[in-house]
């Protein structure tokens, strides 16, 4: 795993980009990749990389070229699939100098330009640069896991893995970018392609870039496999169960390809006590496993964390995330994602990749997937549920089956009547493309009255929701209930913050990579096919997701009802003596500098908060939202002071092109 | 009594911006109260105006809107 970055002129005017530059641009995000790094410059473009080293430990240093030096590459990820790759392009001649992925990708894109991609198994950005051609080609995999950035700026284009390098090149704006604000506190992230900053995209999962003179042209090789029904396959249980489970079995086999030793998180869920047992049943009986602990009893799972751990006999640690080290690491994590955040989630997993790291591993595999294309989240069965509602409405049933959803929450009658109504909202309309988001969304959507004046001004005429309906595939509407909701999720939610603000970001946060068992593309267009029925059984979640993984796992895991991963909000930010943190980013002062919100308002929303009269979901969001953006603002936009670590770099300087 | 609800609702949920609530702004539907919302709003009539309000109570016609509210807190206290 690794981190990249380069530039382009496209313009024989634009400005120049030196090593030291192009240097920096690398040396800000040195987590990525502690291990080696190295810079390509020629006179038109440069290309740069920090390694973190984990296939082809020797040999293995970037940027890589081809046999005559007429294509470069720097890549961050891994190609499970590079074996097979590797032995069908030796067969067809090519010679290789390293035992890498990296070179195997030059080598495909050699043969099969920018359609190489579509062989790939894995999680990859990479930018490859032909100085002949004086073309530059980018790809990111299918999900997105792997992040890649970039920006025309006067004349130049820039790339990187993170915004962070590319706002080490002088002169280009850090100018925050109002709608993606919007976006962020509707959907609790941006939408595919958009960043926090004006001008600065990213490549959307799924497609690559090619720029070529003046001009950029993308292109979209993979969309969400989930199809409508008359695509749909009608197998036996059986044979599903036991296909499915032989592709899971093989996509963990690739993905525990490495020359170094590959862990795995354990949080005590199904999820990723299916890849746990898996791993030790297949592969490893002596894998190293690591989870979480909370402080409070609604968010902690240690009790389900230890019976697997017994029950596996793994080598385990686990980390207490403590409200006082979420707090106090608060700050750091938005820094490392590049995005406010409406939850606290990420902190805990940032503070796990560093216990990670402290024990020698690199490399882990996690559950992260499952719930999306299983159907594993409430979400889903809110959706089917409220359908039944919407289309019964004078069945005896409907308020039971919300409730068989709640059992917590619909404890005694009160909580009863407000859940009813929250549920009850745009009911009329099922064939609404958004019916099961909406709900969440419009709720979301109230934090949005902390904008201050000018926000609210700036994003008049902007509709965050027909934003998102412009990114939905054209035969969407032809897909049913739960495959829409799936689309959704998947697209906004697993892409954009799932694998990014509480993925990539923080496990290379501490320099550590995680690979997803889950997101084999190969495993996914298998589910696309399954009829709906079998991923949500009635009421019951992921019902094809147990079935292969029963007899694996205790029964408790198995039957235990889906508890939702949360970190604690308001008792960690606001928790104990410390007022600290609110200094640092929610004073009249510093919310009046940042202009982004309503002083008098927050001030209400911490005197609630503090007096214990906020017991609902949405002001803790407002809280971690409304703080987030303030130290986004203040670390990326008010002021930039990355810190540039000293790096020994390999160089490779190729001016023979000069006039 | 109404001017305590309708700060009350001010401060706890508009976080003090009144342009969009009237008497008659039905909460939930303008998306000013969400679920939990309806239960901060039962626990402070409960103890701000000392009535008990009964699970039977807990409808629409009673709680959606400060117009509402007033009305039912008279009729209980009356009780």
């Amino acid at each position: 795993m690794c981190g990249i970055a380069g530039f382009l002129s496209l313009e024989d005017n634009a400005p120049r980009i030196g090593l030291s530059s192009l240097k920096a641009m690398i040396q800000c995000v040195r987590n990525r990749g502690p291990d080696e790094s190295g810079v390509y410059i020629d006179d038109h473009a440069g290309l740069a990389h920090c390694r973190l080293s984990i296939v082809g430990l020797a040999n293995g240093g970037q940027p890589i070229h081809d046999e005559d030096k007429t294509l470069w590459i720097v890549f961050n990820g891994e190609i499970y699939n590079y074996i097979e790759l590797r032995e069908d392009l030796l067969a067809r001649g090519h010679r290789f100098y390293t035992s890498t992925d990296t070179e195997v990708i030059v080598h495909l894109f050699q043969e099969k330009g920018s359609r190489c991609v579509e062989d790939f198994n894995g999680q990859f950005a990479f930018a490859i640069w032909n100085p002949k051609k004086r073309e530059l080609f980018l790809a990111r995999d299918r999900l997105g896991v792997r992040p890649l950035h970039y920006v025309v700026h006067k004349g130049l284009f820039l790339f990187a893995s993170e915004i962070k390098s590319i706002l080490t090149v002088p002169g280009v704006p850090r100018e925050l970018d109002v709608p993606a604000l919007d976006q962020t506190f509707t959907f609790w992230t941006t939408l595919p392609g958009r960043t926090m900053f004006k001008n600065i995209c990213e490549i959307k999962p799924g497609q690559t870039l090619t720029v070529c003179g003046r001009e950029l042209k993308s292109r979209k090789y993979w969309d969400i496999p989930l199809y409508p029904r008359d695509a749909q396959r009608d197998l036996s249980l059986a044979q599903m169960t036991s296909e499915v489970r032989d592709l899971l079995i093989d996509s963990i086999r690739i993905r525990l390809r490495a020359d170094v030793t590959v862990g795995a998180y354990l949080s005590g869920g199904l999820d990723s006590s299916g890849i746990a047992s898996l791993v030790v049943r297949h592969f490893n009986n002596r894998v190293q496993t690591f989870g979480v602990t909370f402080e409070e009893d609604r968010f902690d799972e240690s009790k389900y964390q230890r019976l697997m751990v017994e029950y596996l006999l793994v080598n385990h640690s686990e980390i207490a995330a403590t409200n006082r080290a979420i707090r106090e690491n608060f700050e750091q994590v938005v820094w490392h994602a590049e995005k406010p955040l409406l939850r606290t989630a990420p902190v805990p997993l940032f503070l796990l990749s560093k216990r990670v790291q402290d024990s020698s591993i690199k490399v882990v595999l996690t559950g992260e997937g499952a719930d999306e294309f299983f159907g594993g989240y409430d979400i889903f069965r809110e959706a089917l549920a409220r359908r039944f509602w919407a289309e019964n409405p004078g069945s005896r049933f409907r308020f039971r089956m919300i409730e068989k959803l709640y059992p917590d929450i619909f404890k005694g009658e009160r909580a009863r009547t407000g859940m009813r109504s929250f549920f009850r909202q745009g009911l009329a309309d099922v064939g609404h493309p958004f019916f099961s988001h909406l709900p969440r969304w419009n709720t979301t959507s109230r934090i949005k009255s902390f904008f201050s004046g000018n926000v609210q001004d700036a994003l008049k005429g902007y509709s965050a929701l027909d934003d998102c309906a412009s990114h939905l595939p054209a035969d969407f509407g032809r897909l049913d209930i739960l495959a829409r909701a799936q689309y959704l999720e998947i697209m906004i939610f697993l892409s954009n913050y799932l694998l990014s603000s509480q993925g990539d970001r923080m496990a290379m946060g501490h320099s550590v990579e995680i690979r997803f068992p889950y997101l084999d593309h190969r495993l996914l267009e298998y589910l696309g096919r399954v009829p709906s029925q079998w991923k949500i059984l009635g009421m019951g979640e992921k019902h094809l997701l147990k079935r292969v993984l029963s007899g694996m796992l205790p029964p408790e895991i198995i039957r235990r009802s889906k508890q939702a991963y949360r970190a604690p909000v308001q008792t960690s930010l606001l928790g104990g003596s410390d007022n600290g943190f609110v200094e640092a980013c929610l004073s009249e002062q510093k919310l009046n500098e940042a202009g982004l919100f309503d002083p008098a308002k927050v001030r209400l929303l911490l005197a609630k908060i503090r007096a214990g009269h906020a017991h609902g979901e949405t002001d803790g969001m407002a809280l971690s939202a409304i703080a987030s953006s303030q130290l986004f603002h203040q670390l990326y936009i008010r002021d930039f002071n990355p810190a540039l670590p000293e790096c020994t770099f390999t160089v490779m300087e190729d001016f023979r092109t000069a006039p | 009594m109404h001017d305590q609800i309708r700060q009350f609702i001010l401060v706890n949920f508009l976080f003090g911006d009144g342009s969009r609530l009237f008497d008659s702004t039905p909460f939930l539907e303008s998306g000013i109260v969400d679920s939990t919302g309806l239960l901060e709003i039962i626990e402070f009539l409960e103890t701000t105006f000392n009535i008990t309000i009964e699970d039977q109570e807990l409808r629409s016609v009673n709680l959606n809107s400060i117009d509402n509210i007033v009305r039912f807190v008279r009729e209980k206290q009356k009780q």
